[in-house]
């Protein structure tokens, strides 16, 4: 009860204070420039000039300091030895590039990379488009959308249920289907490579809706007489999809292609989740978190750390840049 | 051999007949222009044509063979859109290639159409561009290039000047009228919102009314001079013609109606004496009253004058009848606001309709 009343108290503080400072800020600005006098027009536009800066600037602030600090402070430990009490120079990285584990989770990133994004794009873009002229299509969207609504860890759990194997009566249902078919039960999370495969179902399943739903809303885009215009020169449903549906909706296809991408390298809970890197299915967000928080290396773990960032940071550049091209 | 038969077609949405009991024989090289009240079925009947929206019944021809469930890209036609529907990715070039890439003609062939049709459209320098990096004019021009380049057997225009601003349109209605010339043995349809491109363009007009099928077919003078019905005769012509209410009074080679406003016009339309007493609609354009000082079968007092330069449009009101009067007067005439004027016209384009239907065509 104490907490309640302290969370809204808080809620109120914050949210008064807010508009407090928006009223506040305002007015010490009207009054300093006011839209009024001989001088009212040249007042409107320096008015105009400051006034954003006094809405966003707390919020740029604020971001900057949760964002820009710990980036610093990261990289700082990332030279430092596991207690970060001592200057170890770069030896945390020449330990990573020998490390067997980093060198697998190098590899299964790569394969993420490689995998889940084509993968998520390619069935969302699929499924956008058969989902379109069709009855219960909407309906059909709301089954592929739903993952979207759940959390990577409950993905994790429920799709961990999926792979089980059970000694027994059988609960898990992969294993189930293959019986039904006179086949042996596996431990699926434990087949080398091909867990790793398993798991990057999970994640595609579940960016395969965000994928259909940005996508669709691209090819709704797509003027119909340009598709009219097609029908006229002879092309058939594929040439018109592959020739003049996808190029058109080309740019929408990278940025979802590259969100997900962001994504998939920082992927931690479903590996964490099910199988917490284990039998070959180390990734590298899940190695970060095992050397900072069970190793309890804040040295080794920043230095991971970094090696996402530095991986991210073209992606999301990347991103941005095609997000604002968009816009104009 | 590119003659164009339309028997009994009809278009119907659900419940609703939007186009019904059309026929229409367009004979190889016309340009037929499509004219109407917006939403009469232009677009439909002319998507119709090409295959873009299917038949509800009757039967489309194209030389000779029965064309309804044919697919579009071979009934022979091409098409240009209103927005010009360019394959913004594509080059120029590309999108003008684009139908002969898909009938797998060959690269030389491919070359060679296009070249024809970039040079018959002075589209030659910007062949490497894409649509956005041209203008609205020469867009609508690389829309046509990419009919030419198919080579169809009949265009289909669906008001493609529209989003073209004035000068440019007339500047590009000139181009499709000599576009038209070197290409005598192509069919057009083209469907228009505009008078003027319609008179200056068509060697036939099909006027479609809303729901009631073809109000008449002819050529531009045709409709103009001698319109079948009160509706063809006031919608060709800016502003419509005048209808006043009336009653023959004298039959014979010459019609006299004596007018509800109490006025006499003559007409040259040639009545029978058992029309006497008839009630009719005397039909007036507004560029056919001449101004007189002896017998004005049309008088009143001027509520507005609008002059246009070349011209002075009035709006006069005589009692009796029910609406405003339009007129157009050469020359400048503003001082006629607020005063009399006294109106006569000529009695050969003087129009009697009975029931809606004129009485020329009895
Ligand atoms: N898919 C459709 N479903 C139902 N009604 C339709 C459909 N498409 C068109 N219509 C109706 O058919 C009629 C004719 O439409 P059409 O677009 O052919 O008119 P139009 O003569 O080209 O008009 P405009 O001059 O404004 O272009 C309209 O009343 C329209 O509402
Ligand atoms: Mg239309």
């Amino acid at each position: 009860m104490e907490q309640v009343l302290q969370a809204l108290v808080t809620i109120a503080i914050g949210v008064g204070g807010c508009a407090f400072w928006y009223w506040a800020s305002n007015t010490v600005l009207d009054t300093v420039y006011p839209a009024r006098g001989p001088n009212a027009g040249s007042n409107i536009n320096k008015a105009n000039l400051i006034r954003p800066w006094l809405f966003v600037g707390p919020a740029v602030v604020i971001l900057a300091a949760y964002l820009i600090y710990p980036v610093i402070n990261t990289l700082y430990r990332s030279f430092m030895d596991k207690t970060s009490s001592n200057f170890v120079g770069t030896s945390n990285y020449s330990w990573l590039l020998a490390d067997g584990k980093f060198h697998e989770s190098m590899l299964n990133q790569f394969l993420w990379l490689l995998v889940v994004p084509a993968l998520a794009t390619f069935f969302g873009l699929l499924a956008a488009q058969l989902t379109d002229r069709i009855r219960w299509g909407n309906f059909g969207k709301s089954l592929i959308f739903m993952p979207m609504a759940i959390s990577f860890v409950g993905a994790g759990v429920i799709w961990k249920f999926v792979y089980a194997n059970t000694e027994g009566s059988q609960i898990g249902l992969l294993n189930a289907v293959v019986q039904a078919f006179g086949g042996d039960p596996q431990h699926w999370l434990q087949l080398p490579f091909w867990n790793n495969i398993l798991l990057m179902v999970v994640l595609v399943w579940i960016q395969a809706g965000f994928a259909m739903v940005i996508l669709s809303a691209a090819l709704r885009g797509i003027p119909e007489d340009t598709i009219e215009a097609a029908i006229i020169d002879g092309a058939n449903p594929f040439q018109i999809f592959f020739k003049i549906k996808i190029p058109q909706i080309a740019s929408t296809i990278g940025v979802v292609w590259t969100t997900i991408t962001i994504t998939v390298l920082k992927v931690f809970d479903i590996v964490y989740v099910m199988t917490n890197g284990e039998w070959g299915t180390q990734v590298l967000a899940n190695m970060m978190y095992d050397l900072l928080f069970d190793q309890s290396d804040y040295g080794r773990g920043s230095a991971v750390a970094i090696v996402i960032m530095i991986l991210v940071l073209p992606i999301m550049w990347w991103n941005v840049r095609n997000a604002r091209k968009e816009l104009r | 051999m590119a003659n164009l038969k339309l028997t009994n077609v009809e278009k119907a949405y659900g419940d609703v007949k939007v186009l019904k009991n059309i026929n229409l024989d367009i004979k190889q090289g016309e340009l037929i222009v499509f004219v109407g009240p917006s939403g009469c079925g232009k677009s439909t009947l002319l998507r119709m044509i090409g295959g873009l929206e299917t038949i509800t019944s009757g039967t489309l021809e194209i030389g000779g063979q029965r064309m309804n469930d044919v697919p579009p890209a071979q009934r022979g036609i091409a098409m240009v859109f209103q927005s010009y529907a360019l394959y913004p990715h594509m080059t120029v070039r590309d999108n003008m290639s684009f139908a002969l890439k898909i009938a797998k003609k060959s690269a030389s062939e491919i070359d060679t159409a296009v070249k024809r049709a970039a040079e018959i459209l002075q589209l030659t320098p910007y062949l490497d561009r894409l649509p956005k990096a041209l203008s609205g004019g020469q867009r609508q021009r690389v829309a046509i290039g990419r009919a030419i380049v198919r080579d169809p057997q009949v265009y289909l225009f669906d008001e493609p000047l529209s989003n073209l601003d004035a000068a440019l349109r007339v500047a590009t209605r000139i181009e499709i009228a000599q576009l038209k010339e070197k290409m005598p043995n192509s069919t057009m349809i083209y469907v228009t919102h505009d008078q003027v491109e319609a008179m200056t363009l068509a060697s036939r007009i099909v006027v479609l009314t809303v729901g009631q099928g073809i109000g008449q077919v002819g050529t531009p003078l045709e409709l103009y001079e001698r319109p079948e019905n009160e509706f063809v005769a006031q919608f060709i012509g800016s502003p419509s013609m005048n209808l006043l209410d009336g009653e023959v009074t004298e039959t014979g080679a010459q019609t006299t109606v004596k007018l509800a406003s109490g006025g006499v016009a003559r007409s040259a339309v040639p009545t029978q004496a058992s029309d006497k007493g008839m009630k009719v609609r005397v039909g007036i354009r507004p560029e056919d009253f001449v101004a007189t000082t002896g017998e004005a079968a049309f008088t009143g007092e001027v509520d507005i004058t609008e002059a246009l330069g070349e011209l002075t449009q009035i709006y006069f009101r005589q009692g009796g009848d029910k609406g405003t009067i339009i007129a157009k007067m050469p020359g400048i005439h503003s001082n006629l606001r607020h005063n009399k004027v006294s109106l006569t016209a000529d009695p050969k384009k003087v129009h009697l309709f009975h029931n809606g239907k004129s009485l020329l065509y009895r």
